[in-house]
């Protein structure tokens, strides 16, 4: 698809992406740093990937080829909009094949299929301060950062324990990033927490509300927090997938009646309909 | 002997007003030390300027340090001041509201130090926790109740074991009697005098409750307009107080 000639490349103009590559060029140096950065408004709701469409937009050049997930799906509002959006406004190849893309824009999840070298991963961020439900004032947080005083968010994680038996933080779950910044890696589910550290690719963050920009560059060591005797556990549904029979995959619960009929699927649909195409089926398939 | 804390000129001021102004005094080990004075007459101002909250515009706090001995510490940099304020320092506030979270259990509460200075183990940190509850009275099986949920009284041990929970060797306190009834103070300063003496404690208590400092502190120093009046042991003031402030103080107490 060709670009509309009334925008400039993917929307944004120049000064601005020039803004945004040094806040990402200072996050990549300083991995797991919140970078503030002059946030722009956007043609689309705050909450909706305004970060992460920016990041994007600063990123994106017309040799390309984008693909945007929402809690892993292609086809979902929020992934087709903003697929659209690039189509219209940069007039880049688009794609949902997780291997064939340069540039990924994800809501929630990480593709199960594994990335590359080359390949960048951008994240949609609503609140990029892992400490803000426990110490609501952004002083006195970021001095926090500045001095590498964490025992606080371990009382979240005691909380989670005392209450529930066990950690029941299950998305958003706190990761140090080479042994010093504690970030939050949004509501990714704590079972894609492992695919952050030692990733091939490039990880930007981007929080378009709260105007931050954080970063992993490829290769970084990323630990989720855990308590010595209640260690991490990436954790899934226990079922394989009903439609690719995966057992390795991230699952979603659908509901497919009113008499309590449910089954298991794939977040991931482009894991799961490569698979299909390569003729594995699971229990519920057509 | 060395001091544990030696405090040498303080002096804070609020644009032209005097918040406190030259004061000097040393602290020994297991010494409590009580700060007297009516409202407004620099007491908190000084605490604070000990504590590391304010920053004092002249003079020194210098402090005997496990490590390596008496360190200024005004002129010391933020991340070992607040090392100190989160392991051999203990701050009561007057309102426990200000001195806990309140969103978080009394467990997680009395854990937080643990885990700020590197605990890492569940079962000791909850461990110690329940510990530390019983010690100041609190029903074990509290431990995963809010703060929101318990007395004025219960929230001001919590507030204690909450800072002793690391065994800091000072304390400074603000008012920590303040807003409760007498028979809750009552047993929370035999409570707190159990605490000091078995643990060997020095602490410096801001109060304007003369009964209070009578209690638990040995020696007394009595403040006006930011400016310490008299200084002496507790019972040599309050039985013969010489400063005509120091007077007017002793004689204002309601007799029963």
């Amino acid at each position: 698809m060709t670009q509309s000639p009334e925008y400039n490349f993917a929307y944004l103009d120049e000064q601005t992406k020039r803004m945004i590559r040094r806040a990402i060029l200072k996050g990549l140096a300083i991995p797991g740093y919140q970078v503030p950065f002059a946030s722009r408004e956007m043609p689309m709701p705050y909450g909706w990937g305004t970060g992460g469409v920016q990041v994007s937009a600063a990123v994106l050049t017309p040799d390309d080829r984008f693909k945007v997930i929402d809690q892993g799906a292609d086809d979902t509002t929020n992934a087709v909009s903003i697929r659209s959006f690039f189509e219209r406004t940069a007039g880049v190849a688009t794609t949902t094949k997780t291997q064939d893309a340069t540039v990924i824009q994800t809501r929630h999840r990480i593709p199960e299929a594994p990335l590359g070298e080359g390949q960048i991963l951008v994240y949609q961020v609503p609140i990029p301060e892992p400490l803000r439900f426990l110490e609501p004032r952004e002083s006195e947080t970021r001095k926090m950062h500045s001095l590498e005083e964490y025992g606080l968010m371990h009382v979240k994680l005691y909380e989670d324990i005392s209450r529930h038996g066990h950690i029941a933080t299950s998305y958003a779950y706190p990761v140090k990033v080479e042994g010093r910044y504690v970030m939050d890696p949004s509501p990714i589910p704590k079972f894609d927490n492992p695919k952050l550290g030692d990733c091939p690719a490039i990880q930007l963050f981007g929080a378009g509300r709260e105007q931050r920009i954080y970063a992993l560059p490829p290769y970084t060591q990323v630990v989720s927090l855990d308590f010595e005797d209640h260690p991490f556990e990436a954790s899934k549904a226990d079922h394989p997938c009903g439609l690719c029979g995966a057992e390795d995959s991230y699952l979603d619960e659908v509901i497919t009646d009113d008499q309590g009929g449910r089954m298991f699927v794939c977040s991931d649909t482009d894991y799961c309909e490569a698979r299909q195409a390569a003729g594995h089926r699971g229990k519920d398939a057509a | 002997m060395t001091p544990l804390l030696s405090v040498q000129g303080i002096t804070k001021r609020y644009g032209a007003h005097i918040g406190c102004a030259d004061v000097s005094f040393d602290l020994y080990p297991g010494e409590v030390m009580g700060i007297v004075g009516e409202s407004g007459s620099g007491k908190s101002t000084l605490l604070n300027c000990m504590a590391g909250h304010l920053r004092p515009d002249a003079g020194a706090v210098v402090f005997d340090t496990r490590a390596e001995g008496p360190r200024d510490t005004v002129t010391m940099s933020e991340p070992e001041r607040r090392m100190l304020g989160r392991t051999d320092w203990a701050f009561v506030h007057q309102h426990a509201r200000d001195g806990l979270r309140m969103g978080v259990s009394a467990g997680g509460n009395v854990g937080e130090r643990l885990m700020a200075v590197g605990a890492r183990h569940y079962g000791d940190i909850r461990g110690k926790a329940v510990d530390w509850l019983e010690r100041v009275e609190i029903d074990a099986a509290r431990v995963d109740d809010r703060p929101t949920t318990f007395s004025g009284g219960m929230q001001q041990r919590l507030q204690i074991a909450r800072n002793l929970v690391t065994g800091p060797r000072l304390v400074f306190m603000d008012e920590p009697t303040g807003g409760l009834d007498v028979s809750v103070q009552a047993r929370l300063l035999d409570l707190l005098r159990g605490l000091v003496r078995d643990m060997g404690l020095s602490a410096i208590i801001v109060t304007h409750d003369l009964a209070v400092v009578r209690l638990l502190a040995d020696r007394l120093m009595v403040m006006k307009n930011g400016r310490v009046v008299e200084q002496g042991l507790t019972d040599q003031v309050l039985d013969d107080p010489q400063h005509g402030y120091t007077q007017l103080l002793v004689s204002s107490v309601l007799q029963v």
